[in-house]
């Protein structure tokens, strides 16, 4: 162990064995190149010139510097100009970024000019040594650790080491307990429900409705009625009493939508489509979905069941939804199965109905969770 | 320097007045009274004499490196420009900014405020884009300097720690950013959030509870936005800027690798000094990186996050797209197939989430970190290195690592199925399918391919040494034969291409160990590894064979036919030899 080390190095300038008839097994490290002189180096002129492109390079960064400072001053943020290949761009942000970046430009090609033309470029060679310390040093770490250990007594006294042990695995767990513990609520069965469910009590929990919601349109707000869902048209629609009412003044829509506004939204977002009811597959989930309709005007999570992103896209001649984060696709025609992309189950189906002034209601709510899986959705 | 002589007047006892020698110019004298005055107190002139002559070899390759330091830092100076006005807060606001598309629309205090960096700030959207661009500037050069580390072999003895750390540093720079690009609370942002919260509910058995302790309940809330920017400023920088420290400290005390060629072995460093050449170069390399980043943010448009709008969790934009580097993980989302995910007892484990997900980048880090460890195990190298490989000289290693690289393409662009059918108006449906195959097909292809041109490129090596330089120069014999007049390498081009070491495979010659134990599964696995890493190796040229060649050099065929005929055999006995 003790002289390993040195053999433990590679080093390839050393011939290693000399091979019969007197020439060695391997080529020989010629060592350094011969040193080519640059032109700085062999001509007054040359260094002159050198020194004049170093100084213009400074110079092209005190100019930048004042182009920044003169625009900044002198244009207003609104400002617009048109400029060639670019469009319509904001003065400011054209001329304060060229300003700034001749500004850092100008030192860094000058200072690397200089480095290359006038600094000098021979190079140096310095020795490395063995990254292993040497073996009287480890031998002596190894003995003061061995000392502490002896002096304080740790090893004499199991019961320190054991308490000490314990203690120190132990301390961490309040900071630990603290952090996990109040990060945030419990989900309890809140991701299984939605506002189709109840009224929320802003705790995550839902009222059961007196009377089914009503389908109303997202963001307008206004009733849908069924007469009105020609086939191929598509709505977004929440349920009813989570967007302001029309009615509302303007100052009331200003003042802000309610409190936990967009974490319904994220739940309860339906799709409306109406469908021919001829178009529905003639299989189990086709039979279900038109039986689960109004008359083909179908209901759906607009929550893609892979990872959350909403369904934004709706093939009106395939009745095909597509989600356009991971091109999930979904089949509307056979209860919204998954025909290909990367979600594994179909859409949640809202039931709809309508009510005695021929407004469409949300007739049952979801009957499983909206959105992504997770290990306890059932 | 800064003791006195006795002969001076008192009043000459001042700093910066002590000088015996005459000093070169005014302003040394001033530095060296300032130096000097620290000096005093705390003594750092020997170990900043041994920094600033410490020696750096040249390579454009090493700039990869720098050019990543030089991007996180600016990235360090911009984000704290965009603390001074960005707020933090989902909190609900009415837009009243100078952009008038929005004017009036609801969003969130942090959409509300980074509209008003990009309108309202002077200088805002320059700071914001350049925030933006020396964020992919860093994470691309971090990737690029990576390849360079491993393709280089520079990841071996004594430097596998500091391979961990920058692994480390690699894979929290894309939390980082991604961290980074959701706090605008744009529709994009928020698009990428409610993918992400879909990816912590995949978790098996705690997915909704780690879901509804990050969001701090359901999806969104209003945690989210103040939670991650405390990550991003504060949490993660930290910690990338100690293990950054650290990573910095272990190159100066270990030296920098360098490059074989003349001069340079295993145990020097051939370079220039800090002072003044690097310090010249590197510290003008930082501007030129800050000033590319000024102008491409001046000129170039990045995160137009007012072209989105606010968040709005039933909104989305068509071909949503994360930044570059987490493409590939978006790109896995996109490829795993749905039967993926199963149901069994009442629960769901959806593991076409989850393998993407939550398991792709800790997988991928995890492998890249334990490579050195593997490669050594396999050809039980304990050496220390120095001197760097030419990705031809190790054609196993630079085909696994384009391998690698293959399978990593094929996830990026996977990312991108969308935008390449729109494009090039094709099937999406086809494009992902050919995607699916093509994560498992691509990267065996690409080993194969690439261990091949690397054997050649060897050879092409040798050819050059034994035969000189190709000089078009065409001569004809007395007896009427013509042959092209071939220029032999100098002594300092050619040890370029036969400095290398040649590797062989491990050879497991008994069942027994030299105790006489039988040798455990793990001995023939790795006999069975190495010779899978070197079993085609091409040795360099020796000497003999120059001469030989030199020798045979007139007549010209002969040499081109005895080398083939030399290779073959070559290979032929080092098949033959397990």
């Amino acid at each position: 162990m003790s002289t390993e080390h040195s053999t433990d190095t590679v080093r390839l300038d050393e011939g290693h064995h000399i091979g019969e008839g007197g020439i060695p097994a391997q080529f020989v490290n010629p060592g350094l190149p011969p040193h080519v002189h640059r032109m700085s180096d062999e001509s007054a002129a040359g260094a002159k010139r050198a020194e004049r492109q170093i100084a213009g390079l400074f110079t092209l960064s005190i100019l930048g510097t004042l182009l920044f400072l003169v625009s900044y001053f002198a244009f207003d943020t609104a400002h617009r100009t048109w400029v060639p290949g670019l469009g319509t761009v904001s003065t400011t942000n054209l001329l304060l970024g060229v300003g700034l970046g001749l500004a850092l430009l100008g030192i860094g090609l000058g200072a690397v000019h200089w480095a290359k033309t006038l600094m000098p470029d021979e190079e140096v060679v310095e020795e490395r040594h063995v990254m292993r310390s040497s073996d009287t040093d480890r031998a002596k770490f190894a003995e003061i650790m061995r000392e502490g250990g002896e002096s304080s007594q740790l090893f004499r006294r199991p019961l320190i080491k054991a308490t000490l042990g314990g203690a120190l695995g132990l301390f961490s767990l309040p900071l630990l307990v603290q952090l996990v513990g109040s990060l945030g609520p419990l989900p309890k069965n809140h991701l299984s429900l939605t506002m189709w469910n109840g009224h929320p009590d802003g705790h995550g929990d839902y009222t059961p409705y007196q009377e089914r919601p009503r389908l109303v349109t997202d963001p307008e707000s206004l009733p849908i009625k069924a007469s009105d869902v020609t086939i191929g048209s598509v709505y977004h629609v929440l349920p009813e009493g989570l967007l302001p009412s029309p009615e509302a003044t303007e100052e009331e829509a200003r003042e802000g939508l309610p409190h936990g506004f967009l974490e319904e939204k994220a739940k309860a977002a339906v799709l409306l489509m109406r469908l021919d009811p001829s178009d529905f597959k003639d299989t189990e989930g086709g039979k279900k979905a038109l039986s689960w309709s109004y008359q083909g005007i179908v209901a759906y999570s607009k929550i893609c069941t892979h990872v959350g992103c909403p369904v934004g896209l709706y093939e009106r001649t395939t009745h095909h939804l597509l989600c356009p984060c991971h091109q999930s696709t979904f089949d509307v025609t056979d209860d919204c199965r998954v025909i290909f992309g990367p979600a594994k189950r179909p859409l949640p189906q809202l039931k709809i109905d309508v009510d005695k002034d021929g407004y469409l209601i949300a007739a049952e709510p979801f009957h499983e969770a909206v959105g992504p899986s997770f290990w306890e959705r059932g | 320097m800064t003791t006195t002589p006795n002969e001076r007047p008192a009043q000459g006892l001042r700093a910066g007045d002590a000088e015996t020698a005459p000093p070169p110019s005014a302003g040394a004298k001033k530095l060296g009274g300032v130096a000097g005055w620290v000096d005093d107190r705390l003594g750092p002139a020997k170990g900043v004499n041994y920094l600033m002559k410490k020696v750096f070899p040249d390579h454009w390759s090493f700039m990869l490196g720098e050019i990543a330091m030089y991007s996180m830092i600016i990235c360090l100076l911009t984000g704290v420009f965009l603390t001074f006005w960005f707020v933090p807060s989902a909190g609900h606001t009415v837009y009243d900014g100078s952009y008038v598309p929005l004017q009036g629309v609801q969003m969130s205090e942090a959409y509300a405020s980074s509209l008003n960096i990009s309108f309202d700030i002077k200088g805002g959207l320059l700071i914001r884009q350049m925030h933006h661009w020396a964020a992919l500037m860093f994470i691309v050069a971090v990737s690029a300097h990576m390849l360079r580390v491993f393709f280089t072999g520079a990841f071996r003895k004594p430097r596998e720690l500091n391979w961990i750390i920058g692994c480390i540093l690699s894979m929290l720079a894309l939390v980082e950013g991604f961290a980074g690009y959701s706090l605008p609370d744009d529709l994009l942002s928020g698009t990428g959030l409610r993918a992400a919260e879909g990816f912590m509910q995949s978790a098996p058995v705690i997915g909704s509870y780690l879901a509804y302790a990050v969001f701090d309940g359901p999806f969104p809330g209003e945690a989210i936005i103040p939670r991650l920017y405390g990550v991003h400023v504060l949490l993660l920088p930290a910690i990338l800027i100690g293990l950054f420290t650290a990573h910095i400290v272990m190159v100066a005390v270990q030296k920098h690798t360098q490059y074989p060629g003349p001069g340079r072995t295993n145990s020097n460093v051939v370079g220039f000094p800090v002072m003044p050449v690097y310090a010249a170069k590197a510290g003008g390399f930082f501007f030129i990186v800050f000033g590319f980043i000024a102008v491409l943010s001046a000129l170039v448009q990045i995160n137009a996050i007012w072209v989105y709008g606010p968040y709005d969790t039933s909104a989305v934009t068509a071909g949503a797209q994360p930044d570059w580097y987490m493409g590939f993980a978006d790109g896995a989302l996109r490829l795993l197939p749905g039967w993926l995910e199963f149901e069994a007892f009442g629960y769901t484990l959806s593991l076409n989430v989850a393998i993407g997900a939550l398991m792709l980048i800790p997988i991928m880090y995890g492998i890249m970190a334990a490579y050195p460890f593997i490669e050594a195990w396999v050809t039980g190298d304990k050496r220390e290195h120095h001197l760097l490989d030419r990705p031809r000289n190790q054609p196993t290693r630079t085909a696994l690592g384009v391998a690698a690289l293959t399978f990593y393409g094929v996830l990026m662009f996977a990312a991108a199925n969308d935008i390449i059918a729109i494009k090039l108006n094709m099937s999406i449906n086809d494009i992902t399918y050919f995607f699916r195959a093509g994560t498992f097909i691509l990267p065996v292809l690409a080993f194969w391919a690439t261990r091949r041109i690397c054997l050649s490129l060897q050879r092409a090596d040798r050819n050059l040494v034994l035969h000189g330089r190709e000089t078009g120069r065409i001569v004809r014999t007395a007896d009427g034969r013509f042959f092209e007049a071939h220029e032999p390498l100098n002594e300092y081009e050619r040890w370029k291409l036969v400095g290398y070491e040649e590797q062989r495979p491990l050879e497991l010659t008994s069942g027994v160990d030299a105790h006489g134990v039988a040798a455990p599964g793990a001995g023939k696995l790795r006999a069975r590894l190495s010779k899978f890493y070197f079993q085609d190796v091409v040795t360099p040229v020796t000497p003999e064979e120059l001469a030989a060649a030199h020798h045979d050099g007139h007549e010209h065929e002969a040499i081109e036919a005895a080398e083939a005929a030399e290779i073959e055999s070559g290979e032929r006995s080092g098949a033959g030899h397990h």
